[in-house]
């Protein structure tokens, strides 16, 4: 029984985790239509961050995990401002390959700054100390992650749904040049959603942090990959999407490891797999949208 | 047609041409034996070598990327499947008996060598093999969705890779592999590739692949077989990926999972991009080019003093300075060195027209 419990409250952390991540992705690719590869790159620089704020700066934890939010947020806007912005009238391709060398960039950037060595992620025991849970011995953490998620996930849905800027993103994600002519003002409504996806990736990261605390420069790079194919499984493009899909994909990785061990060594291989089913079988994801190829 | 047989007519005609390309190979094959035969230092051969090894890597990728416009992002992957192809065939069996510690290497291949070009093709047809089955579901996707796919399984393979103990030995990789990639064979391939890809690519195969590029949509309603084209340019293009990776491993002398991450992919994604992508000529020089490059840039992860201001050494910069290249190129200078056209000798004729022409205008002045 036990076993269950702390099986199945991984599984929602980890699923959690993923959401928040998949949110970034699909907010960016609802106005851009871009797979933004630097979105793990940003996911990492965010541990490091908060790495050097606790232990080099001495913060304390909530002045750290406020300050490496408000920097990922930034290092998002920025990396829009810089290598996408230019591009924004060019063939998609380009601005694919852009993200791919933001991602490279920010990856050799880490190793120069921080060293290849991996770090350890400090721990914050107000979030890791143990309870008890139905006879299950389970970190705090495991309880706090999908209820961080939550709050943020009804603080996100309120600035779509009522706020001004909430409503020039869906204007944007759903018709472009619509809302440009409609006097939406791009570079701004951009430039937000780059830092909401960009804050939750940070807010993702110091909870990945603390759930697995080895900081490396290629530790974006997995988690970025996965919770793409979250968003994809979802229903690119949909907020609710990414969060079903992230949860799906957590709770099944989970599940799946715990239920066959043996399994374990392909445990990233599994969204992949999961990827090119969903793709073939319903490729706008569980909740997305129909769209049509116009010639 | 009749544009380009007017433009020819500006520079010298396809005769001279084909001579100058055979002067130009003829030089460049005398300088190879000489610098062979002539340089000591093992470290410019050992980046001579790689150069074309490059070339080879990136004219595979342009062929799928470049010129049949489908962005996969799975080189890694068939390049892994080369390498330890090539790798497995011929290492000598003692070798292999001691390399396998956890757990011996499966049957035929523990005491099975082959001669390195049977090795170097096998490692091909195998990656070829790879993209077929990697092709049936990934092919029939679009534009970043495909990306994705391919990347992820090229991860896929290398994960396979990490835990098949008794195939590849797992995590530990493999050592000894004999030093086969000689300047005659890394060159040999590179050139085999150029004239593969130069000669596909103007027949009627490579037509059709550029249409389907450029619409696939008016390609498949002028009759070409859409999903039969991709999957043709798929599998030649992971052959000949499958065939540097095993250049490659031969190269390294060792190799393991880790060298095939998505990085690799991107390291010749950069390659390629900087040439144009969609030009041979564009590719070839900018293999040279990046490679060399990075080498020579190498400068910048040692001691540096600029006036008063010194630092040890940081190791990275200089992969820091080249993503940001890679970076600028891409927002400034997106279609690279040569963007779809070839490096022709009627444009170097042109070229220097145009240099003389200013010459003259600057005399004038």
């Amino acid at each position: 029984m036990s076993a269950i419990i702390q099986h199945l409250a991984n599984a929602l952390s980890v699923g959690s985790l993923y959401a928040l991540m998949a949110i970034g992705y699909t907010m960016v690719y609802g106005v851009l239509r871009l797979i933004n590869f630097a979105h793990g790159e940003i996911f990492m620089m965010a541990m490091y961050i908060v790495f050097f704020g606790l232990t080099m700066f001495l913060m304390p934890w909530y002045v750290s995990f406020i300050v490496a939010i408000l920097l990922t947020a930034a290092l998002g806007v920025a990396a829009e401002r810089l290598a996408y912005r230019p591009l924004r009238d060019a063939p998609r391709i380009s601005i694919l390959i852009s993200a791919i060398a933001v991602s490279y960039f920010l990856q050799n950037l880490a190793t120069v700054l921080f060293g290849g060595r991996p770090l350890t992620f400090p721990q914050v025991p107000l979030f890791t100390s143990m309870i008890d849970v139905g006879g299950a011995r389970i970190s705090r953490l495991l309880i706090l992650t999908p209820a961080v998620t939550a709050i943020l996930l009804i603080a996100l849905q309120y600035l779509l749904k009522r706020t001004k800027t909430g409503m020039a993103m869906r204007a944007v994600a759903r018709d472009y040049d619509a809302a440009r002519l409609m006097g939406v003002d791009l570079n701004r409504t951009i430039a937000m959603t780059f830092f909401i996806g960009s804050s939750l990736a940070g807010v993702g990261a110091i909870m990945w942090g603390m759930k697995y605390p080895q900081i490396i420069p290629t530790v974006g790079a997995m988690p970025g990959v996965k919770c793409f194919i979250a968003a994809v499984l979802g229903g690119i493009g949909s907020v609710a999407g990414a969060v079903v899909g992230g949860l799906a994909l957590g709770i099944a990785e989970v599940l799946i490891v715990a239920a066959a061990p043996a399994l374990a060594g392909y445990r990233d291989a599994f969204a992949f797999v999961l990827l090119i089913i969903v793709l073939l079988v319903k490729p706008t994801g569980l909740l997305g949208e129909k769209t049509t190829e116009k010639v | 047609m009749a544009k380009m047989a007017s433009k020819t007519k500006q520079g010298p005609g396809a005769v001279v041409s084909v001579a100058l390309t055979a002067a130009l190979l003829a030089l460049m094959a005398l300088l190879l034996w000489r610098m062979q035969a002539g340089i000591k230092d093992v470290y410019i051969m050992k980046i001579t070598r790689l150069c074309a090894i490059n070339i080879t890597l990136a004219l595979a990728m342009n062929l799928i990327n470049g010129f049949t416009g489908i962005f996969s992002l799975g080189h890694a992957g068939f390049m892994a499947v080369g390498a330890y192809a090539t790798a497995l065939l011929t290492i000598p069996a003692s070798n292999k008996a001691m390399m396998f510690m956890i757990a011996p290497l499966v049957k035929p291949l523990d005491t099975l060598t082959l001669p390195f070009p049977a090795a170097l093709i096998t490692g091909g047809l195998l990656a070829a093999l790879a993209a077929y089955l990697i092709g049936m579901p990934c092919l029939r996707l679009r534009g970043d969705y495909l990306a994705i796919a391919t990347l992820g399984f090229s991860e896929i393979i290398r994960v396979l890779i990490m835990n098949a103990q008794p195939l590849t030995n797992g995590a530990m990789g493999l050592r000894s592999i004999p030093a086969n990639a000689t300047v005659a064979w890394t060159y040999g391939v590179a050139l085999f590739t150029i004239v593969f890809m130069a000669l596909l690519t103007t027949s009627s195969y490579g037509r059709a692949l550029k249409a389907i590029r450029d619409d696939e949509i008016a390609a498949e309603s002028m009759g070409v077989p859409l999903f039969n084209h991709k999957m043709l340019s798929f599998m030649l293009s992971a052959f000949f990926a499958g065939v540097g990776g095993g250049l490659l491993a031969a190269y390294n002398g060792t190799i393991g999972q880790d060298m095939f991450r998505v990085t690799m992919t991107y390291n010749i994604l950069m390659i390629v991009v900087m040439g144009g992508m969609g030009s041979i000529s564009g590719s070839v020089i900018s293999a040279f080019v990046v490679t060399i490059g990075q080498e020579w840039l190498r400068f910048l992860d040692g001691p540096i003093t600029v006036g008063r201001f010194h630092t040890d050494g940081v190791v990275g910069l200089r992969m820091v300075v080249f993503a940001a290249l890679l970076l600028i190129i891409i927002v400034f200078f997106r279609n690279g060195l040569f963007g779809t056209k070839e490096a022709t000798w009627s444009g170097v004729w042109r070229s220097f027209g145009k240099l003389r022409g200013l010459g003259k205008r600057g005399e004038a002045a």
